[in-house]
């Protein structure tokens, strides 16, 4: 039967896990992840989940034990942060190249130094080319819903990617909150049991993973490629399919709020979507025709829904909780890439906000909103990039 | 025991691979599926045998084999042996096979991290005393006095003693192996596919590429290693330390023979003074009186 339970996004994360029917666990701390893998620990010792946990010794091995266990044939779970995601890095391109559709809490957390615990998505943009899917979540139920959901995708013959299902330290994953748990009858049903491409088996004794020459290598990215693409239009289905079984949708690649008259659009990722609503809410009492779009899935990138979304506004304002030094934040870099080369562009304006856990409330968010509406009406962006309430 | 006779004829590293001639590991690779059968999943980091395997779409390797990053092996063989076990799947031996850069460097932590949490595999070190793929750089393998690209006038500090970090995880089984003695090794192997946990073979595998000698020398050269007390054939199980044959005559000084045979025989020691000859003598005699002392029912 399904239940409602009151708890923190990691803990939900870790339920997650366990309804999925995750089969290997290799789990190493790092705040603020840490309660996910020890959530997944409780249950696996209680017997109310039936998985292997490895207790590794790195990051690095938990990725690496993740490849092995899901090339030989099994669901593999894990979940990390910051310094631990960066130190995965060459086992993510490992996980996606092999083509295993695996699946990792990213806990969102600042990279060092000095050190900083709290949010940020510089851990996870910084891996924006390693082939993973990556979704980005807003409440703990759209973290237990994307990690059933992320499974069903990632398994998907045309996808066989992993996924990264990202939350936010701290504001998510320490939060309680009221979570729906489905009944698991109802899950097994709508994720029948692991499937991948291939597998480590003495029968079909293939070497996996061997030497590709410049005669074969291209071919394989493209296929990586590819299958993003059909990530793209399999996202929204299975989004849909979730919600008409379970009751929750998050508007596949983007959760667009107030966009349909809007004439400036606010675009951000994971819980500052949330406040952006309530910005929104508040501008449009002052009449102002303000939208929020919620970018839930970074990469396969929504270029064609970002497309559709400019055709309608006037103005653009993106909001980083990350900077890509050198240039600007990456939602403001991939947004004005999905629309060079077509007519009658909307401004584009990039603002750089709650770095390092810096609160990022929808008080914040509608000092960005004035400030782009202002510029919208004089016909130009003041500054290509604005970081927001930074101290002289 | 196997004798020679009872080797199985099948062949699962196959005609046509990619080793260079003479080389030392590939013939262990040989001798390893010999023992172990074809149901093997052989793990494999970046490594000689990321070559001798063979590029896409071919592979000369009869059994399932899963490339992986270089420093971790031992990890994913973790994740293999904890899927079989969700699976329920036995009767199927999971080998890491690892180069000396691979196992005593790079890769060290995470085969640390399997042996602690005991994990049921056979970790198997192939040591040809240099990172060889990359065209033979120093590790913590090569000997002391050795030539490498990176050390050009010869390295100036000793080989690690790998076999005994591992036995200080208390392993239930630590082994040395040299394919010169290729009976020694498949026996060892097959003991320690019945053990269950982790179990570490080392093995010193001639590299006529690297080593600088002809190739038609490598079993010489792995016999004059062990016939000198260089390298010591013997078994740690549950602790109990156990010379094997032939090193368990070798005790007595006066049967090694000296190991200004072994150098002399490879280019990579061509820099070596007498000085440094007499200093690895003095160093074996001191590890001989060490083996004699752990041969006497001591525990590791």
């Amino acid at each position: 039967m399904a239940k409602v339970i009151i708890d923190t996004a990691n803990h939900i994360a870790g339920y997650g896990a366990k309804a999925a029917r995750v089969q290997v666990v290799p789990a190493y701390p790092i705040t603020p992840q840490t309660t996910i893998v020890e959530k997944i620990a409780e249950f696996v010792e209680k017997g109310e989940m039936d998985a292997e946990y490895i207790r590794v010794e790195s990051e690095h091995s938990a990725m690496v034990a993740c490849i092995g266990a899901a090339a030989a044939g099994v669901r593999a779970f894990t979940a990390t942060s910051a310094h631990g995601l960066a130190l995965m890095h060459e086992a993510l391109h490992w996980a996606s190249g092999s083509r295993l559709p695996i699946v990792m809490a990213v806990v969102n957390r600042a990279m060092g130094p000095g050190w900083n615990i709290w949010p940020d998505f510089s851990d996870s943009l910084s891996q924006r080319d390693t082939g993973w899917i990556q979704f980005y979540c807003a409440d703990n139920q759209e973290v237990f819903d994307t990690i059933i959901q992320a499974y069903k995708l990632c398994e998907n013959e045309e996808v066989f990617l992993p996924a990264m299902v990202c939350l936010e330290g701290f504001i998510l994953s320490h939060t309680y909150m009221p979570v729906k748990i489905p009944d698991q009858r109802e899950i097994d049903d709508f994720l029948p049991p692991y499937n991948s491409g291939w597998i480590l088996d003495v029968d079909r004794p293939y070497s996996h993973a061997n030497l590709v020459s410049p005669d074969f290598y291209m071919e394989f990215r493209y296929m990586i490629q590819e299958a993003m693409e059909s990530a793209k239009q399999l996202i929204p289905r299975i989004d849909k399919e979730y919600g008409e079984r379970f009751g929750f949708e998050y508007g596949g690649l983007i959760e667009k709020y107030q966009c349909e008259d809007a004439d400036l659009v606010l675009v951000t990722m994971g819980t500052m979507g949330s406040e952006a609503k309530i910005t929104v809410d508040n501008l449009r009492r002052d009449g102002l025709k303000v939208g929020s779009a919620r970018v839930r899935v970074y990469r396969p990138f929504p270029r064609e829904e970002i497309q559709k979304l400019a055709e309608q506004v006037q103005m653009i304002a993106t909001i980083d909780r990350h900077i890509s030094f050198g240039m600007e934040g990456f939602l403001a870099t991939e947004i004005q890439a999905s629309l060079y080369n077509r007519g009658d562009l909307p401004l584009v304006a990039g603002f750089i906000a709650g770095l390092g856990g810096r609160d990022v409330t929808f008080k914040t968010i509608e000092k960005i909103a004035k400030k782009s509406l202002k510029w919208m009406r004089e016909g130009g962006v003041e500054k290509i990039t604005e970081w927001v309430d930074l101290k002289e | 025991m196997v004798t020679i006779k009872e080797l199985p004829q099948e062949e699962y590293l196959l005609k046509g691979h990619a080793a260079c001639a003479g080389c030392g590991p590939s013939i262990a690779l040989r001798l390893l599926f010999k023992a172990l059968g074809k149901n093997v999943i052989l793990v494999v980091p970046a490594c000689c045998t990321s070559i001798i395997q063979g590029p896409y779409p071919y592979t000369s390797i009869g059994v399932p084999l899963q490339n992986i990053l270089f420093e971790s092996t031992a990890a994913a063989a973790s994740g293999i042996v904890a899927a079989l076990q969700q699976k329920k799947l036995e009767g199927v031996t999971v080998v890491g096979w690892a180069g000396d850069g691979g196992t005593v460097d790079i890769g060290i932590q995470a085969l640390s991290g399997a042996a602690e949490r005991e994990t049921d595999f056979i970790y198997i070190c192939y040591d040809n005393e240099a990172y060889g793929n990359t065209g033979m750089q120093r590790s913590g393998a090569t000997p002391y006095g050795a030539w490498t690209t990176t050390t050009p006038t010869g390295k100036r500090e000793r080989k690690k003693n790998m076999p005994f970090i591992m036995a200080a995880h208390r392993i239930p089984y630590v082994a040395t192996a040299c394919p010169s003695y290729p009976i020694d090794f498949v026996n060892k192997l097959k003991k320690a596919k019945e053990i269950r946990g982790t179990k570490y073979i080392h093995i010193l595998a001639p590299c006529p590429t690297g080593w600088r000698y002809t190739t038609e020398k490598t079993v010489e050269l792995g016999k004059l290693a062990v016939q000198t007390g260089l390298w010591a054939l013997y078994e740690i199980e549950y602790g109990k330390f156990k010379l094997n044959s032939p090193s368990d005559r070798l005790v007595d000084k006066a049967k090694r023979k000296p190991v200004k045979e072994y150098l002399a025989l490879q280019g990579r020691f061509r820099n070596l003074t007498e000085e440094d000859i007499a200093k690895i003598q003095k160093w074996v005699d001191e590890d001989w009186e060490r083996y004699r002392k752990l041969a006497s029912n001591y525990l590791l």
